[in-house]
């Protein structure tokens, strides 16, 4: 199934009621850090992550802003302890982190401003043992250490 | 029912053993730092953290109880992931969620409290009858919830009060008292003592809670009444969706009025928003769907001290002297500090109450009949 199926899928509870969200006015401050956030990040390359399951939102407030922030070109989908979908947003360094578990319920979500989002990179403890791996299965396919080459 | 004993292994070791991925592992803990309510930039700590923690003996006691903490507790919004918090914990004793009944249950809490003397948790829901009351009020296996709390306690690291009724009394403590209920922080004073309040709380703040010791190993910082910080340290009314509406001076004044359809502040309506500490307002209710302000409903305030007996629910909370209707309808930006001192004059006024409590025998409520 095309990943843009599945999201929809899913409806906020917003989407499910009948009518256009209403504004609380409570997405525009966010919008305000995030401009902060990806300053620092220009200037200094510090990243930042923003909970955004832990904003006080009212009804239509997150869908607002993600409207707001719109949709970029890289979509990226990560299946471990159920699927988690990054998806960059019109504004360059700013992603959303979809955080799901396997029946689709959502964990968190997360706000980042890096250039890549921290789950898409592999980590260190990988990276070391991958070099163990592959060495490996080429000792396998040409009876060789390659260490010893 | 897990094994009373402490495995051997870490977290981090356990889990890989299951075949979770760094990757999921990195997920865990971005989960794990929403649930504790800390920010997400806490999240490559929390996986340091979690990565060396070694799960805890968890011993639930349930006592004067409707269940509804425990069916909380089972509605998590993330099954999954509590699937796995409650793998994290070993839970040794749990009246309705053990396999074991009779003898054998108890057995089981006996061992879990010998094999991790020193170590273990205690969730306790429900209150006490305390100890001049009737024993008979509640028991488990013949023996008083008193009796079974005390030494449970005996040779735990902590307690954690689950509930209202746990933490302040809640609604067995409601007036008259018949049963001379008792929260646990009235009996048990030389251990640590942590409030997860509400009727019920949050689920999330509840794995929070368990979270939290797992991940760091300490409890975490406790407001005045030994709520955490992270979940009770602020009201309501300060996270509220509703609050710019408040600072507007916009109210609903009834359920169908143009303000309630708008989605104006429900203070008038009875909102107890300003005198309440808790998470609803970011952590949510069914599946993070809504929770009682969103659904349109005034908070009844259930996370605070003698909130039965804090008069109608739909009357607003009382205003202080110093601050007059005007000034407070049109707050505008004062609106925090006003809220700030409602709050604080609640909390007075439940501590003196606290403080005249009254426990009603049943001989005396007789009489009255």
């Amino acid at each position: 199934m095309p990943e843009s199926d599945r999201a929809k899928e899913q409806p906020s509870a917003a989407q499910d009621c009948q009518g256009a969200p209403r504004s609380f006015g409570n997405a525009f401050p966010v919008l305000n850090e995030i401009r902060h956030a990806l300053q620092r990040f220009v200037q200094t390359g510090e990243e930042t992550r923003i909970d955004l399951s832990a904003m006080p939102f009212g009804p239509g407030d997150l869908d607002r802003l993600t409207d707001w922030l719109g949709t970029g070109e890289v979509q990226a989908r990560v299946d471990a302890l159920g699927p988690t979908r990054v998806q960059e947003t019109a504004i360059a360094g700013v992603w959303l982190v979809d955080y799901r578990n396997a029946e689709q319920q959502r964990l968190t979500l997360h706000l980042e401003v890096a250039s890549v989002p921290e789950i898409l990179r592999p980590q260190p403890q990988d990276l070391a043992d991958a070099l163990t791996q592959l060495d490996a299965r080429l000792e396998q396919a040409t009876g060789t250490t390659p260490l010893s080459s | 029912m897990a094994t009373p004993k402490r495995p051997d292994k870490t977290l981090g070791e356990s889990l890989r053993a299951h075949g979770l991925s760094r990757r999921g592992f990195l997920k865990l803990c971005a989960a794990t730092a929403s649930m504790m309510a800390l920010p997400a930039s806490m999240v490559p700590r929390i996986a340091a953290a979690l990565e060396q923690a070694k799960r805890p003996s968890v011993i639930w006691l349930s006592f004067q109880e409707c269940t509804g903490c425990t069916e909380s507790l089972t509605r998590s919004h993330a099954p999954t992931l509590e699937n796995l918090i409650l793998d994290m914990v070993s839970l040794d004793y749990h009246h309705t969620l053990q396999a074991a009944s009779g003898d054998a249950a108890e057995a089981a809490r006996m061992t879990a409290m010998e094999a991790n003397a020193g170590e273990y948790l205690v969730v306790v829901d429900g209150s006490i009858p305390g100890p001049d009351a009737n024993p008979g009020f509640s028991t488990v296996a013949g023996h008083s919830n008193y009796d079974i709390l005390m030494e449970t306690v005996e040779h735990a690291a902590a307690v954690i009060a689950v509930g209202t009724c746990a933490a302040f009394g809640g609604l067995p403590q409601a007036k008259p008292n018949p049963t001379g209920a008792m929260s646990v922080m009235d009996l048990v004073k030389d251990k640590p003592v942590i409030n997860v309040s509400g009727c019920p709380p949050v689920p999330m703040v509840i794995t929070g809670v368990l979270a939290h010791y797992l991940t760091f190993g300490a409890l975490p910082e406790l407001d005045g009444y030994g709520r955490p910080m992270a979940f009770f340290g602020q009201s309501i009314h300060d996270r509220c969706y509703r609050r710019p509406f408040y600072d507007k001076g916009l109210f609903a004044e009834t359920f169908d009025d143009r303000g309630a359809q708008e989605g104006w502040c429900l203070y008038r309506l009875g909102c107890k928003g300003p005198t309440t500490y808790n998470a609803c307002a970011t952590m949510k209710w069914n599946s993070g769907t809504s929770w009682p302000i969103e659904a349109g409903h005034p908070c009844l305030g259930c996370s605070e001290p003698s909130f039965w007996d804090g008069g109608s629910f739909y009357e607003p909370v009382s205003v202080p002297l110093t601050a007059n209707a005007r000034t407070l309808l049109t707050a505008g930006a004062a609106g925090a500090v006003v809220g700030g001192t409602v709050a604080a004059v609640a909390k007075h006024r439940v501590k003196k109450a606290d403080a005249n409590r009254q426990p009603v025998t049943i001989e005396e409520l007789e009489k009255k009949l």
